[in-house]
């Protein structure tokens, strides 16, 4: 075999040139004769539309024209979002229209789009479009929104509640009947914003002699795209091609698909004009997809040495005003509850609520670090009531890992029964520990103490279902001039897929890395393909381009035995040659190879192979692939000003097999991170009339280089037994659980006040605010 | 009538000179009057960082100035920090060295941020750095690549100055 590539810290092929300001993300792309598209959206969270008036914004300089509702083909003019996502527990799928003119329920729902020669005029044109509201009762918090009586966010529906389901198993009343202990907790996950740096994009290049159109966007799901597009405008699936080109981070909202995606190539299509369109930040925060309102009620039942006999609750998610995801995110919240943990019996009601904001759709950690929260959460509650170390009472409640794979009577949302393929948490914990130093804290506390400063220590454990299904594909090409080439579906944002998938292809192909090129996110290339969402394509992508290049070299040896006249198990592959072992100097290439199997008129293939010296495979793991890991956070809290820092922050991960420990590592730091942000500083506010009240970077805080520590990363590498290459997703399990450990630290640091901690964010001012409550009571 | 003016300005060596709109940001002029695209828009308001170039040396925000401000002076963009077209700078080497960048999209701020700051300061400890980008957004990368990238480029622009 050639270069041993998988596990190694291969350098990433993308960067040279990102760093050098050659790469092309979708805001590079200049096209003649192209328009440019501004939205008029609306300012209310509920309004009846009873007139628009866009005449003095048609007249200005450079207008080409303005689009409503009543200019689209008059079948376009009510089509909804397709509703990508059905699940029978959902009784008003709610999507939204390409434009809306009658009933808009979201303060950035689109209502017009105006075509301009520059972006410059088509913002002075949108200003200049007068919409004619009649102002509309609301739904803003959720749990008020399921309330008697409370506004609705759709008129005339009949309730705010769009979807209801109970999951669970064992006998949870009985063991909460006969329990020893029972703790509570009541809590809140607040939402928060994907806010990748680069906001979303759309270019759409028409070709009316072929009746085709190009469309490039800045989405992590170019084929979901494609897929969406063509079935809201009836198109033919060849008329449209979707490229993803680079993407300046994902993190989720850009997994689902909008309406912009379509109406932008509808226009160039039938004005026969390039449009380009750029979402500005503050469109970002209105109207792109959000995530994480959820109000948990919770208890756990356990006996006196801590032991969990049963979990039970009521959770209410708030969905926004559409769901085009359907209840993917709080149906993965109610599964991941149980975590790592030996849970006998559990039972959670979720109700789903309509309210007048942006739709709710994963963002990294996708329904988990809440369903973390609230598990861990009460653990700690159980820990310190019953006076045992809080990682003491997670150890005595782990699965073990002899019992792997472990089914506890859950269904995922893939479908398939919840069972843990591998992984073990009892020694993810301790390495995390070890990491942090956990023993020694109580002398780093008495220290700290002794000097006057409030430190803390928290941990959390997750386990989460990583590289969804259906499938992944690669195809695997060497051309006639010897050059390699992969092509997949899913688009890249950061992960690094060229260079991840050149390791895996360079191996079988015994080549480097280097000699590969990877094509990735454009339905041009492969015929089918899904998208990067769901920690997924390390499992679906990279197992196809593992075995399609298994596949070409198979075939490249089999060629090559007929070439060399020599038996194919005589035969290795090493940098590109192709030799019979033990005599190197009777060989072929792979470019020889490529050429031999184009064919010759008039003859036939060597070894009755197929044409071409390429390969195609479409991965479909079976089920998910469970990652797990533990967070240990270590916190020193101003009580006066509610300051948060952050002393150390240990992660134990496991996500299989690692292909570039060096890009794994930057997920992990990078999903931490986020998670921080949504802990400390990231609050998407909206009032009482669900109009939002942080839509810039100045209101909406995101975490910057000093307020995100150093993270210590320790890998456990439990292969999965379910992929051929046994890996697992690596891509969130960095957020998951920070939430739940970063807010158990801090509550430890604040143990001398008293004061408990249930909600995320913890914004500085809240949490002196709580403190000073706190001091108060205690006089 | 949107008011015009002719400007001159020199990018990376090279001098543009168009007439432009007194009200077109000097970002938009950079990336589609001039088709440096290599600077990227975040936010227009000033707080990403991505659009950050060197303006005379120092570091502006191009989405926070017009165009014609910039009218006879020099500026620096991503794609004139690499001494040719082969070879990195030592500050782009240590970000692909210590996986600097995921996305990509903050790089072009986070490279010309420090460029200014390294020069100003050869030698800086961890803190430092961190509050040298403090200005800066990136959601990829948790800042740690980015950090490492900025110290292991110091060590070899001292390196290289004291060669």
């Amino acid at each position: 075999m050639g270069a041993k590539a998988m596990g190694a810290r291969v350098r990433r092929m993308e960067d040279p040139e990102l760093l050098t300001g050659r790469a092309t993300f979708t805001d590079d792309i200049h096209l003649p004769g192209m328009l440019e598209a501004a939205f008029v959206r609306s300012t209310e969270a509920h309004a009846r539309i009873r007139g628009i008036d866009k005449a003095a914004a048609e007249s200005m300089p450079g207008v080409f024209t303005v689009v409503t509702a009543a200019d689209l083909p008059p079948g376009l003019r009510t089509v909804r979002v397709p509703f990508q996502v059905p699940n029978p527990a959902i009784t008003q799928p709610f999507q939204q229209r390409l434009l809306e003119d009658e009933e808009v329920c979201f303060v950035g729902e689109a209502i017009a789009m105006v075509l301009a020669e520059t972006r410059y005029q088509a913002e002075d044109a949108a200003a200049a479009v007068e919409i004619d509201y009649e102002i509309l009762p609301t739904a803003s918090d959720c749990r008020d929104a399921l309330a008697e009586g409370a506004g609705l966010c759709h008129a005339g529906s009949e309730n705010n509640l769009c979807a209801e389901f109970k999951l669970g198993y064992g006998d949870a009343a009985g063991a909460f009947a006969n329990a020893e202990h029972v703790f509570e907790a009541a809590l809140w996950s607040h939402r928060g914003a994907g806010l990748a740096v680069e906001n979303r994009a759309v270019v759409a290049e028409p070709d009316s002699l072929r009746d085709v159109v190009t469309l490039w966007s800045a989405t992590q799901s170019p084929f979901l795209v494609k897929q969406n597009v063509v079935d809201m405008l009836d198109w033919p699936s060849d008329r449209l091609r979707v490229i993803a080109p680079e993407v300046g981070g994902g993190f989720g909202p850009k997994t689902v698909y909008y309406v912009e995606e379509a109406l932008i190539p509808l226009c160039a299509m039938t004005f026969d004009r390039p449009i380009k369109w750029i979402e500005d930040r503050r469109e970002n925060f209105v109207a792109t997809n959000q995530e994480r309102d959820q109000y948990w009620d919770m208890a756990l039942a356990c006996d006196g040495e801590g032991k969990i006999l049963a979990v039970r609750g009521a959770m209410i998610h708030d969905t926004g005003a559409y769901m085009p995801w359907g209840i993917i995110s709080p149906y993965i919240s109610a599964t991941t509850v149980p975590g790592p943990y030996v849970v006998p019996a559990y039972e959670l009601t979720t109700r789903v609520a309509l309210t007048n904001k942006v739709a709710v759709t994963p963002v990294r950690g996708a329904g988990r670090p809440q369903a973390v929260f609230a598990m861990e959460r009460l653990l700690d509650r159980a820990a310190d009531g019953l006076g045992i170390d809080r990682a003491e009472i997670r150890r005595r409640n782990f699965i073990p890992a002899d019992a792997m794979p472990y089914s506890f009577g859950l269904i995922f949302r893939d479908g398939k029964p919840m069972t843990y393929d591998s992984g073990d948490y009892p020694r993810c914990q301790a390495e995390a520990l070890a990491l942090a130093d956990y023993d020694g804290f109580a002398d780093r506390r008495k220290t700290a103490e002794a000097a006057g400063r409030h430190v803390g220590i928290g941990i959390a454990n997750f386990v989460e279902g990583t590289g969804l299904g259906p499938f992944e594909g690669a195809t695997v090409r060497v051309h006639a001039n010897g050059r390699i080439t992969v092509y997949t579906g899913g688009g890249d944002s950061g992960q690094g897929h060229w260079t991840t998938l050149a390791q895996l292809c360079a191996e079988p192909l015994g080549v480097d890395p280097s000699d590969i090129a990877v094509e990735v996110g454009d339905t041009g290339k492969i015929a089918n393909g899904i998208g990067t969402f769901a920690s997924r394509i390390a499992v679906n992508a990279g197992n196809s381009v593992h075995l399609a290049a298994t596949s070409v070299r198979e075939k490249a040896i089999k060629v090559a035995s007929h070439l060399l006249e020599a038996a194919e198990e005589d035969l290795d592959i090493e940098d590109g040659r192709i030799f019979v072992k033990g005599v190197p100097e009777v060989s072929t290439t792979l470019r020889d190879v490529a050429r031999a199997v184009r064919g010759m008129p008039g003859f036939s293939l060597p070894g009755g192979v197929e044409p071409g010296l390429e390969s195609t495979e479409y991965f479909s793991p079976p089920q998910a692939a469970y990652c797990n890991g533990t967070a240990v956070v270590e916190v020193e809290v101003d009580p006066d000003t509610g300051h948060v820092e952050i002393l150390n922050y240990a992660m134990a991960h496991d996500s299989g097999n690692l292909i570039n420990p060096f890009i794994v590592d930057g997920q992990v730091h990078g999903a931490c991170a986020h998670g921080i942000g949504n802990t400390l500083l990231e609050w998407m506010g909206y009032d009482d009339d669900a109009q939002p009240v942080t839509t810039n970077f100045a209101d909406y805080v995101l975490p910057s280089a000093p307020g995100v520590p150093r993270i210590d990363v320790v890998h456990v590498e439990s292969p999965t037994p379910n992929n051929p290459l046994g890996v697992k997703g690596a891509g969130e399990g960095g957020t998951i659980p920070a939430l739940a450990a970063i807010v158990a630290a801090v509550e430890d640091a604040l143990s001398p006040f008293g004061v408990a901690l249930d909600d995320v964010p913890i914004l500085p001012g809240r949490l002196a605010a709580l403190v000073a409550d706190a001091r108060a009571r205690a006089g | 009538m949107a008011d015009r003016r002719r400007i001159s300005v020199t990018i990376n060596g090279d001098t543009y000179e168009r007439e432009v709109e007194t009200r077109l940001l000097l970002s938009d002029f950079i990336r589609h009057e001039c088709e440096l695209t290599g600077t990227h828009v975040g936010c227009e308001h000033g707080v990403c960082g991505a659009c950050t170039i060197l303006l005379d040396g120092i570091t502006a925000r191009s989405c926070l100035m017009l165009a014609v401000q910039a009218d006879g002076h020099e500026l620096l963009t991503i794609e004139g920090i690499a001494p040719n077209e082969d070879e990195l700078h030592p500050l782009q080497q240590a970000f692909m060295d210590n996986h600097g960048l995921q996305c990509g999209y903050c790089t072009p701020g986070m490279l010309t941020t420090l460029l200014e700051f390294l020069r100003d300061n050869p030698d800086p400890t961890e803190q430092e750095v961190r509050i040298a980008i403090s200005g800066n957004l990136c959601r990829c990368t948790g800042y740690q690549g980015i950090v490492d990238a900025a110290l292991d480029a110091a060590g070899r622009l001292r390196a290289e100055a004291g060669a």
